[in-house]
């Protein structure tokens, strides 16, 4: 056991920021406990808000890219000076809590929304908070009297270990991934793990702070505020969410009917979508998985449920028919378009859950480029007609365990352009595509919108939304 | 499935096993003599036949309530006689019909429902009383109808290991494959004691091919989703199977090595030589030793004891031959990691996550096996068997008179038993002691 310990000790402290140690810490972290007093002028009240969504933007994209540890504490240590450091650590100080105040409000509404605050909050919180020295995190921890219990002298002894002990409710990340010992029910946390401890609590200060302001909302702001706050804050949170490319971010001209899928997935499906469409249509049929990840990219880019209970039908008819098929299928159908079970409004999978998911053989299910052989990619991407440089490109990122890379570079050679911020998601690929492809069909001269772009789904213009998640798109020079 | 064929389940399930009660039950059994066992059957009745008079005469509700109110059954002053009424159950009717939001007050109440129940499944202990959800919820306030506490469970099923079984699959269990189980529940049961410091943990033979664990203490009934979850993940070694590999967690340095880790290969260790890589073969023949060698690193090496293996094939061996393979294997990180991908427990982590996820209830009927959902002590894991399970068939079935029935009777009664040495009793005293601490607490503050 002593070992353990001593090899997780051994694993070096960070010297944090280049700043001095001086006790300036509690200006540069918050726990948000009290709201700031002072008058905000309605548009600062919202551009400060929409700087600070930036930043938790920027931390779910990183997340979904696979940022993680010391790169991803950089990385939000740079967004955070970038969009919320103003001229004086004073003003920095109320524009970072005049902006968590109002995302609060705006995110406060709903359980999804409250969650996705949460989790990014809590990110933004913890790299600040490492990103301290070591010193300073103490004195954080003395300045909000954490309670914690030192470890008496002849507990653990032998050990010299700089530990501190806690119940281990109160570490949850640290229990998940095992990275703290645990005896009888208390967790005992070595130093440079303390930051987990403080963002159990910010965790949790936070989420009761926003179940409280969800009543407050309901209750009176949104009718005393109806006509001045009530606007802006519904604003912040619909357009920032993200795309989670759930039906609801449609308008209704971006419909898509079975009739076009063979069509669109030739065109404009990740190859992901490709493989289970076709293997769908080869063995007129598609295991759970398959069903559940191609059911939900196709509700994604606008399939309404009556043709996707068309689209499924048709596809299963070969094999299953009749009351068979709406016995054991169509409650599946529906039940992606929260007709049926908990009625969850179940949104499309990202590329991390969709390379998540462990693929048994032989499925078709799954991101291609982590399940195909090399040859077997390889021969896919040549049936599609993609060049062979490209192809050659795709299958040495697919090789190297780079798999949003090798689709982001599928995604280039098909479509002869550069795409800038990469592939997170399947409805994202396809957003991006048809958005190219109706951009590569317009006249030179951009005067109209051209009368065959209404046809072609994915047309419209994406919600403005200022740090879209999306691809910036150059098209190459024809 | 015809009801016939419900009726025939159980039969077969315990031909294999000699001197069971059930066996000679079926000697009694009206019939042409000196026809075969099958043309009997009909004379049985199915397992849906006899669950009403199950739940009606033979379920132990008092225990059952008894555990459930932890304790607010008593007349101490701080106690909340509105607490079992907050509970939730769920009944499973004939034709898997399931009815949620169940509440009662007593345990009398449940013993007179019209419509006995082919399953119950124990849900959280809401704030308001589950019937009454409806005048809590809808409107503004989304705080209306909430869970509030719920015991942390297990539930790990044998089905998941059916790529590392060699004796059958899904349904299948035998003398074989219950080690899997033995060693879960050590592991398990090891870590939660010592690592979380729960004692109030009641493990349950699921009726068929598995195991559920109830961990009642009050700290583990007041945890948060987010806390059971990470529970269930620091328990989790085996992070599922792809491409014929198990992933495991084990690689980061956090990870290996980790005492609790550390404990659960010496218990697995112990197991493997002993029971399960004897009882699985899982070396003697090429399909098996082919999964294992897939996580030999060194391709030499694999190729190596692939050759080996293949041509002695067929010798007569001192001891068992797969024990001896085993021997051969040279390199101890493939062996540890060999034998978590093999015998780790592989938890079901979903039911384990959510305070309002629903799992059968002890004392239950499995509807295939008819087998009681008996409880299991976990210090005398290894003589438990799942083939000897009473079931309704022995309990209801057999003339009341006979030797069988004492039998029965006296299975069910220790089984009952067990439930109180090995976790009642040591409850219900720590749930008074709570009560009481409360008590005092609240007095002084009164002063």
């Amino acid at each position: 056991m002593s070992a353990w310990l001593e090899r997780q000790q051994a694993r070096t402290i960070k010297p944090a920021a280049d700043v001095p140690a001086e006790d300036v810490t509690h200006q540069r972290i918050s726990l948000y406990k009290d709201s700031p007093s002072g008058e905000v002028c309605i548009e600062e009240f919202e551009r400060f808000a929409i700087d600070r969504l930036r930043v938790l933007k920027g931390i779910e994209d990183a997340k979904t890219k696979g940022f993680k540890g010391d790169q991803l504490q950089g990385l939000v240590i740079q967004l955070a000076e970038k969009h919320l450091k103003c001229a004086t650590a004073e003003e920095t100080r109320w524009k970072d809590a005049v902006s968590h105040f109002v995302l609060r409000l705006a995110y406060c509404r709903t359980e999804d929304l409250r969650r996705w605050f949460l989790q990014h909050e809590c990110e933004l919180f913890r790299c600040r908070f490492k990103n301290e020295m070591p010193t300073s995190q103490v004195e954080f921890m003395r300045r909000h009297s954490f309670a914690y219990e030192a470890l008496a002298g002849e507990e653990y002894q032998g050990l010299k270990a700089d530990l501190v002990k806690v119940p281990f409710e109160q570490v949850p990340d640290l229990v998940a991934s095992r990275r703290v010992l645990l005896r009888g029910g208390a967790a005992y946390v070595s130093r440079h793990e303390v930051a987990s401890l403080v963002v159990g609590h910010f965790r949790a200060g936070l989420s009761h702070s926003l179940a409280l302001t969800a009543r407050r909302w309901a209750a009176s702001i949104a009718d005393e505020e109806a006509e001045r706050l009530t606007p802006v804050v519904l604003s912040l949170s619909e357009r920032y969410l993200g795309p989670d490319y759930g039906d609801g971010e449609k308008g209704p001209q971006e419909v898509v009917t079975a009739a076009q899928l063979p069509a669109l997935a030739k065109q404009s499906f990740p190859l992901c979508m490709q493989n289970m469409h076709s293997r769908l249509h080869a063995d007129s049929h598609l295991k759970h998985f398959g069903r559940l990840e191609l059911g939900l990219f196709l509700k994604g880019i606008g399939l309404p449920l009556e043709e996707a209970m068309k689209f499924w039908r048709a596809e299963f008819a070969p094999k299953v028919q009749g009351e068979k098929f709406d016995k054991e299928y169509a409650y599946n159908v529906r039940y992606n378009y929260a007709k049926e079970g908990k009625r969850t409004d179940y949104t499309p999978y990202s590329c991390k859950k969709i390379i998540s998911i462990p693929v048994p053989k032989n499925e078709a299910f799954g991101c291609p480029y982590k399940t195909l052989s090399p040859a077997d990619l390889a021969e896919q991407l040549r049936a599609m007609r993609l060049p062979q440089r490209s192809v050659e490109e795709v299958v040495a990122k697919a090789r190297a365990g780079h798999f949003q890379l090798a689709c982001m570079a599928e995604f280039e050679g098909r479509h002869s352009c550069i795409c800038d911020e990469g592939i997170n998601h399947p409805n994202q690929y396809y957003d991006e595509s048809r958005k190219v492809l109706v951009e590569q069909q317009k006249p030179a001269e951009p005067a109209t919108p051209a009368a065959g772009a209404a046809a072609v789904p994915g047309a419209t213009q994406p919600k403005a939304a200022i740090g879209t998640p999306g691809i910036k798109i150059t098209v190459a020079a024809t | 499935m015809s009801e016939e064929q419900v009726a025939k389940r159980p039969r077969t399930d315990e031909k294999g096993s000699s001197g069971t009660p059930m066996e000679q039950d079926q000697q009694e059994v009206p019939g042409p003599a000196g026809e075969g066992p099958t043309d009997r059957k009909p004379a049985r009745k199915s397992v849906q036949d006899l669950m009403r008079p199950y739940y009606g005469l033979k379920f132990p509700y008092n225990e059952f309530c008894q555990w459930l109110s932890y304790g607010n059954d008593t007349k101490l002053p701080q106690a909340d006689s509105n607490f079992f009424q907050r509970r939730e159950f769920c009944f499973t009717l004939d034709g898997d019909i399931f009815v949620r939001y169940q509440s009662f007050k007593v345990a009398a109440e449940i013993h007179a429902l019209p419509k006995l129940p082919a399953k119950i499944d124990i849900g959280p202990v809401y704030n308001v009383d589950p019937q009454r959800r409806k005048a809590y919820t809808g409107g503004a306030s989304e705080r209306g109808f909430l869970p509030v506490e719920r015991e942390l469970v297990f539930d790990i099923d044998l089905t998941d290991y059916d790529d590392v079984r060699t004796c059958g699959k899904e349904g299948h269990i035998c003398a074989a494959c219950w080690p899997l189980m033995a060693v879960a529940v050590e592991i398990i049961d090891a870590s939660l004691r010592e690592d979380f410091g729960f004692e109030h943990i009641l493990w349950v033979f699921s009726g068929r091919r598995g195991i559920h664990c109830w961990v009642c203490d009050e700290r583990a009934r007041k945890l948060t989703d987010e806390q059971r979850s990470a529970l269930a993940a620091f328990l989790s070694v085996y992070k599922g199977t792809e491409g014929g590999i198990a992933r495991l967690a084990l690689s980061t340095v956090s990870n290996s090595n980790h005492p609790s880790v550390e404990r659960a290969y010496r218990v697995l260790s112990d197991a493997w030589t002993e029971h399960i890589l004897p009882q699985q073969r899982l070396l003697a023949d090429e399909a098996g030793w082919e999964g294992v060698l897939a996580y030999v690193k060194d391709d030499d090496v694999a190729e190596r004891l692939r050759g080996r293996w293949a041509r002695e094939q067929g010798r007569l061996t001192a001891g068992d031959i797969s024990v001896e393979r085993w021997a051969d294997l040279e390199s101890e990180i493939d062996k540890k990691e060999i034998i978590f991908a093999y015998a780790y427990p592989r938890l079901d982590v979903e039911v384990s996550k959510k305070m309002n996820h629903l799992l059968k209830a002890p004392f239950c009927v499995h509807p295939k096996t008819g087998k009681v959902c008996v409880p299991m002590d976990p210090s005398n894991i290894w003589a438990f068997d799942p083939e000897q399970v009473t079931t309704v068939h022995d309990l209801l079935e057999t003339d009341k008179d006979s030797q069988d029935a004492a039998t029965a009777e006296a299975a069910m009664e220790a089984a009952v038993g067990t439930f109180r040495r090995c976790f009642l009793n040591g409850l219900r005293a720590a749930s008074k002691a709570g009560l009481v601490a409360k008590a005092r607490a609240s007095e002084g503050l009164a002063w």
